[in-house]
């Protein structure tokens, strides 16, 4: 009998569930071996095979994916390429050698292209992949069938992957990289799937095995025991209990608190039941994936659809928020050094004036289509210019609705107060905000306890914003991640936050934890956390000052 | 040897659909077609991934060529096929 070493691995949560199941591994990229591989290899067959498989899925998928596949299936079928390949094998190259390397020339045509062309080199390569792999008799790379209910462990996953996850199946995720901000624990916090990043020792794990998930905890346990199991469904039954509440946020004394679902297209808007509006929704969901920008025909029609989903509840509609980590292929800025402090969010309209003049007239015509005024505002603002500037377009655009700016940089957030003279409103994007104040890249997992939103100084800018605010009596909400973090919550409401904004499946959680805690409560809990020197103690004290029920229901 | 100079109709220039649908016709064409633009290297008009290459954009003109029995019939069909916008629903 073999020594299981470690039962239990530790990692990043995000979400807060607790799931066991069996794991079903993601397999990577296979490396062409030194030797090239078996000589005896069939190219064509392997191409052949890889077409047909992918034809098949193609079939069974609809929309961009589809599309997407459809593509690929062509890219396996090129004569031109399976030229190069037949080519390569005749002066010498083993079969799988031949794929990669006719395959990366195809990719560096491409990249030189740049554009849209560009773009395409992740699908070529997933072709490279499925076909070494069975070339190399290997797993197929990339995310498999899931036959039942499943825990997906994955070395990290691409945006494909997560594309093409079947996600009624997925228990939980379990990433040995990535981060808490990174792609795959937004896709995984927006779809409300309990997910663990950063678990070093996840490559022990294998197929089939069973696993207990708690992305509150942030672990992994191997073998779980009949204890964990019963914890499991107790956790299970009080996450249901909780989003049959539907009422609106408020403290125990009766103090408003606007709970909303951050979105990113008319699908997630009609997933949002059960909170009060969108505090933020993600314009660039539907710029992305488009090699030229969207029409104001198609983006008036977008955005009516996600009002009328709302049905008149708030909606705050960011504008495009492109550049670093969102690259667009039509706005993009190739070459910038340092994108995260580049022309990225409303900087935007220094290069590309008429996207946001577009963006802003398709948001006009959707007010008028629907009869629904939105609240609008830009993103990556850092003075009083660029915030008169904004307001001035939007007004001119015919836009009725208030119109803000999110305080993403400290700039903006140490002069709220003058941001506030032109602006109806503020709302703090807690995750940029970490980014900019403490200089740590939000993509850069192994920082990620710089990026911590617990940390004072982050924490100090966020009561900066809200007093001011407070002080001419205009909105300041936060639609970072923090928001969905319900101790946060309770702080943020301390400081005087009116509007919590976060993924929909967040919601319930922190609906309850103000539901039993009072206004002054919630002052002394943000006094507490000021006060503290480090992020571990900040959260610390504010943990202790907690109701214990709200932490046993919770699992915090 | 025939030629063809068609200017492309389909909104996001000859790219990913638009390429793959020119390319299955070309595979259907009893001749052997190339495709280029004016002047430049023609390439093999059945390649998805080189006709991509070539980065046609929407109103641009490409030269369609080849020869033998049923070289005029199939360029024109080919041609037809290129001016359309074939990014537009079916």
């Amino acid at each position: 009998m073999s020594v299981v070493e470690a039962t239990r691995l530790e990692g990043v949560g995000v979400g807060r569930g607790l799931v066991v199941g069996p794991v079903v591994r993601v397999h990577p990229a296979p490396a062409v071996p030194a030797d090239g591989g078996p000589a005896d290899a069939d190219a064509g067959a392997a191409l052949d095979a890889v077409a047909a498989v992918l034809a098949e899925r193609a079939d069974a998928a609809s929309g961009a994916l589809a599309d997407v596949l459809r593509a690929t299936v062509g890219m396996a079928t090129d004569p031109a390429l399976r030229d190069e390949v037949a080519r390569r094998v005749a002066a010498g190259d083993r079969p799988a050698q031949a794929v990669d390397r006719a395959v990366e020339h195809f990719a560096q045509m491409f990249l030189g292209a740049g554009g849209a062309l560009a773009e395409r080199v992740t699908d070529l390569r997933s072709v490279r992949d499925r076909v070494v792999a069975r070339l190399l008799g290997q797993a197929e790379p990339g995310v498999p069938v899931l036959a039942r209910p499943s825990v997906v462990v994955a070395h990290d996953l691409a945006p494909a992957d997560t594309a093409t996850l079947a996600v009624d199946q997925v228990l939980a995720i379990v990433t040995a990289h990535g981060g808490p901000t990174g792609h795959t624990a937004i896709i995984a916090r927006q779809l409300g799937i309990p997910c663990v990043v950063r678990v070093s020792g996840a490559a022990v794990l294998t197929d089939g095995e069973e696993v207990a998930v708690d992305a509150a905890a942030g672990t992994v346990d191997r073998a779980p025991g009949d204890e964990q199991r019963e914890q499991a469904r107790v956790r299970a039954a009080a996450a249901e209990e909780l989003e049959q509440d539907t009422s609106p946020g408020r403290t125990s004394d009766g103090h408003p608190v606007s709970l909303l679902a951050n979105v990113g297209s008319p699908a997630d808007a009609e997933r949002a039941t059960g909170v009060e509006g969108s505090g933020l929704f993600r314009t660039e969901v539907l710029f992305l994936g488009h090699a030229t920008a969207p029409t104001l025909e198609e983006q008036t029609a977008a955005y009516s659809a996600v009002l009328r989903a709302f049905g008149g509840r708030k909606v705050v509609v960011r504008t495009l928020d492109a550049g670093a980590d969102k690259p667009l292929a039509f706005a993009d800025q190739p070459g910038e050094e340092n994108p995260a402090l580049g022309v990225r969010g409303y900087r935007l309209v220094r290069r590309e004036p008429d996207l946001l003049r577009t963006q802003l007239a398709a948001l006009a015509a959707a007010a008028d289509a629907t009869g629904v005024d939105p609240w609008v505002m830009a993103p990556m603002v850092a003075t009083v210019p660029e915030t008169e500037d904004f307001v001035g377009l939007a007004r001119a655009a015919g836009l009725r609705g208030p119109v803000g700016v999110m305080v993403e940089v400290p700039s903006a957030a140490l002069r709220a107060a003058d941001l506030l003279v032109a602006a109806d409103f503020v709302s703090l994007g807690t995750n940029d905000l970490a980014q900019y104040t403490m200089a740590a890249d939000r993509l850069r997992g192994t920082l990620v306890d710089l990026l911590d939103p617990w940390q004072p100084a982050v924490l100090d800018l966020v009561a900066a914003t809200a007093r001011a605010a407070t002080s001419v009596a205009k909105p300041a909400g936060v639609c970072g991640e923090s928001a969905a973090d319900p101790l946060m919550a309770l702080v943020l409401v301390g400081l005087g936050v009116t509007s919590l904004s976060m993924s929909a499946g967040a919601v319930p959680a922190v609906r309850y934890a103000l539901r039993h805690h009072d206004l002054a409560c919630c002052v002394r809990l943000a006094g507490r956390a000021l006060a503290a020197r480090t992020a571990e103690e900040a959260y610390a004290v504010v943990r202790d000052g907690v109701d214990d029920e709200v932490l046993a229901t919770l699992g915090l | 040897m025939s030629e063809r100079t068609v200017a492309v109709g389909s909104a996001q220039g000859l790219h990913a659909r638009p390429a793959s649908i020119f390319t299955e016709a070309a595979k259907k064409s009893p001749v052997k077609v190339t495709v280029g633009r004016p002047g430049g290297a023609p390439v093999d008009a059945v390649s998805m991934l080189l006709v991509m290459t070539l980065m046609v954009k929407q109103g641009e003109e490409v030269v369609l060529r080849a020869e033998g029995a049923g070289a005029q019939e199939a360029l024109d069909e080919l041609a037809e096929l290129l001016a359309r916008d074939l990014d537009a629903a079916p």
